[in-house]
């Protein structure tokens, strides 16, 4: 029966129908908080709209420029150097939440991109350059500085360890 | 160069580009859902309440309780800040602070649709590690112990 119905709809269906009984079980218990959460989920999407645009915009570009296997050499077994640069710096300035970028690197990921640079990616997406300003205000300067560069040096030691415990090969 | 003039690749290009929005647009939709409900389920004041004021277990606790947060990365420096504030040691905040932008239980699920499941599970399992190795190496260095 379940067999069936993921056919039919897709595992994301089916997590997504998941996710709305969720909702409606917690306006059953707790009708207070589904009627405070679903203004919130309005200003989630307004908010996050535009950053679909932009990671739809990226994807068409690399689908119309770098067709078949061309913009992987980028990010592949064998890319070195220049493909942790272009993850890592990827990974910096990329904006809006990190699942918005799941389609893209899912895609990027079966035209043969390495695990360990999805990692670094996604790890240095938590460096939030237009946030800085508010981490030093809360915590200082210093902190600010040390733990980005703590995180960059990290991202690689996490890309490394991704690759070895997923695809078990070198890392190169 | 050619391509962009081209308008049957770009035709392909978007169709192409489209399937795959089409393919993970139920599960991003899903991701805001869950987050939005767990923002409206936990309550702010609920973080300060949780940490021992032990130096070797509240570390682990900021991990965990960043790991299962999410959304804006805003709210985690100003909880940050708050539980600073409250007493919460540093490498507490830093673990919480680091583990809320790195760690997504919460997205787990469309995380591990998308880049798969072993991927996924990896991934979020080192992330959760390295929140506290990079608390305490940072903590260290700055001689806020």
């Amino acid at each position: 029966m379940i067999g069936r119905v993921t056919e039919k709809v897709g595992v994301s269906g089916v997590f997504l129908f998941s996710v709305v009984v969720a909702y409606v079980i917690v306006g059953f218990v707790d009708f207070e908080s589904f009627r405070s959460a679903l203004p919130m989920l309005g200003r989630f999407v307004v908010r996050i709209f535009p950053v679909l645009v932009v990671v739809f915009g990226v994807m068409f570009v690399t689908n119309l420029f770098f067709e078949g296997k061309s913009i992987v050499t980028f990010l592949e077994k064998g890319s070195g150097l220049r493909g942790w640069i272009v993850a890592i710096s990827g990974g910096i300035i990329s904006s809006g939440p990190i699942y918005m970028w799941y389609p893209l690197l899912g895609d990027l990921k079966e035209r043969g991109m390495k695990n360990s640079l999805i990692a670094a990616f996604l790890y240095n997406r938590a460096i939030k350059i237009p946030l800085l300003p508010m981490m030093i205000y809360y915590f200082g300067w210093h902190f600010t500085v040390a733990l980005s560069i703590y995180m960059v040096i990290f991202s690689i030691v996490n890309g490394v360890l991704v690759q070895r415990l997923t695809q078990g090969g070198r890392v190169q | 160069m050619m391509e962009i003039l081209n308008l049957e690749a770009q035709k392909q290009a978007f169709l192409k580009t489209t399937q795959a929005f089409r393919r993970s647009l139920p599960i991003l939709l899903g991701v805001l859902m869950l987050l939005t409900l767990a923002n409206t389920l936990i309550p702010k004041r609920l973080y300060g309440q949780i940490f021992t004021g032990n130096k070797l277990i509240d570390p682990f606790i900021g991990a965990v309780v960043g790991s299962v947060s999410g959304g804006n990365p805003l709210t985690s420096y100003i909880i940050g800040g708050e539980l600073r504030y409250e007493g919460v040691s540093m490498l507490a905040i830093t673990a919480f602070i680091l583990a809320w932008v790195t760690v997504g239980l919460i997205q787990l699920p469309a995380e591990a649709l998308m880049l798969g499941k072993r991927f996924a599970i990896v991934r979020n399992a080192i992330s959760f590690c390295t929140a506290i190795v990079i608390a305490v190496f940072t903590v260290l260095t700055l001689g806020m112990v």
